[in-house]
């Protein structure tokens, strides 16, 4: 196991299954490819603010996550354990195999410098949207590789009229959620408040990134046998790796 | 939501005006000051509609910069479509119909076959036309992001919950854009024919550009 940094988090993980560990501040990036098969495991360590992410085949970076297909597919805007992240070409980046938050958005975006100063004044606060180009840029992608993206650990309700409404108490110190890769997943993940938090004070917390070797999915795997359009998005994601 | 009609605008005055067949492409660059009118001839017609800086199209139209600023899922009058870098690209200044879609994004061959079957894989579909209509421009996949379907009916319950419902407009429902760039707009109008985002039944639209006043 690589030791990058250690905290102890009540993951219950067998460690000899740790492939990776490391505690991401807040502010901060990170990005990786999660090897197909891999869990990535991300945990709330004190109580998040949010934590924004985008995610790529890592072999044809072409191929990307999709907000609204994943919500459109699901029939859902909230991320939750048994539905997957589909990319824009119906397959499928990662399975929520576990998850003990309940509160993810794919409708809010990211913060930038504009957002971040309206918020907390003038300063050098770090935002998700130049942490995204910095993190694609090492990877050989760019501007035109920003999608909407989605974020973990907050939750955006939205009234019949449309409003968007930040729900404040969602956070859960030790609360994680566990994503299975279905391919090879270039990952990058901004540990910067949500856009939509009310927060006055610029105060993200760490998280904790874990890669786990993860079993091979039963037949009755929760994700792989969700729905008929699962049934039908890991057909396709299966075929990119037949040879 | 606000539902306006705009009566100040004659189609007799327009410096274009074209009749754009169901399940087709369409681009233009709308310049600055000038006014885009989207007509749904026949009603319920999901029009799927991206917007680039026609100067720098690495700036584009940002579902989430969009809906963020106005605090509000669907556009309507007065939404203003904010790009990537946060500015203005164009405002709705006249709807007759009320909400628009800004979570649903396209359809494409690759979302269809999991939607409604493996099959479904070969039908034609909007990011067909996306790409269609933006590869001239110099665009290609890359370029491509969450669209805005206009007429589209796409509510969100507060357990997250999202349906694609009957469409909530009439035949002859217009919303009216102005430019606030000079804005390479791509539009499909959408083929969907398995799901009730257009009642099944793709329909003509109509497009026409005035002058800025």
């Amino acid at each position: 196991m690589v030791q990058l940094s250690s905290i102890d988090t009540n993951s219950q993980i067998d460690s000899d299954l740790v492939l990776m560990q490391e505690t991401v501040p807040g502010g901060a990036y990170w990005s990786g490819v999660i090897k197909r098969g891999n869990t990535l495991r991300i945990t709330d360590l004190e109580g998040s603010r949010g934590v924004s992410m985008l995610c790529y085949n890592a072999d044809n970076a072409i191929e990307r996550f999709n907000a609204a297909d994943t919500a459109k597919i699901q029939f859902n805007a909230f991320l939750k354990q048994g539905m997957v992240i589909y990319t824009d070409m119906g397959r499928i980046l990662f399975s929520i195999t576990q998850d003990t938050s309940g509160c993810h958005d794919l409708l809010g975006g990211c913060s930038n410098a504009i957002s971040n100063a309206k918020k907390y004044g003038e300063g050098d606060w770090k935002n998700s949207r130049d942490n995204f180009l910095k993190a694609l840029t090492r990877s050989g992608l760019s501007k035109k590789d920003i999608m909407p993206n989605l974020n973990l650990f907050t939750r955006i309700a939205v009234k019949p009229d449309g409003t968007m409404e930040f729900r404040e108490g969602c956070e859960k110190p030790g609360s994680f959620i566990d994503l299975r890769a279905e391919m090879n997943v270039l990952t990058i993940i901004s540990n910067c408040p949500h856009i939509l938090h009310p927060g006055s004070i610029y105060d993200p917390k760490p998280i904790q990134i874990q890669i786990v070797k993860s079993p091979a999915p039963a037949p009755d795997d929760l994700c792989r046998t969700a729905n008929p359009e699962a049934v039908r998005g890991f057909i396709n994601t299966d075929a990119l790796f037949v040879q | 939501m606000t539902a306006t009609t705009q009566q100040l605008l004659d189609p007799k005055t327009a410096i274009y005006n074209e009749v754009l067949p169901a399940t087709y492409p369409w681009a233009r660059v709308i310049k600055k000051g000038q006014i885009l009118r989207i007509v749904d001839l026949g009603g319920n017609q999901a029009v799927d509609f991206l917007v680039y800086n026609a100067d720098d199209p690495s700036e584009r139209y940002s579902a989430p910069d969009t809906i963020v600023n106005q605090g509000n899922i669907f556009v309507t009058t007065n939404s203003q479509l904010i790009s990537n870098e946060g500015r203005a690209m164009m405002t709705i200044i006249a709807d007759s119909c009320g909400r628009h879609d800004t979570s649903g994004g396209a359809c494409s061959c690759e979302s269809n076959s999991v939607r409604f079957g493996l099959d479904k894989k070969y039908q034609h579909a909007c990011v067909e036309n996306f790409l269609a209509a933006i590869l001239p421009y110099g665009l290609g996949k890359r370029d491509l992001v969450s669209n805005i379907n206009f007429f589209m009916n796409v509510p969100v319950s507060e357990d997250g919950t999202l349906e694609i419902v009957d469409g909530i407009s009439d035949p002859g429902s217009t919303v009216d854009l102005r430019a606030e760039m000079n804005a390479l707009v791509a539009i499909s109008n959408c083929p969907q024919m398995n799901n009730p985002c257009n009642a099944y039944n793709p329909t003509p639209i109509q497009l026409i550009v005035w002058d800025a006043v």
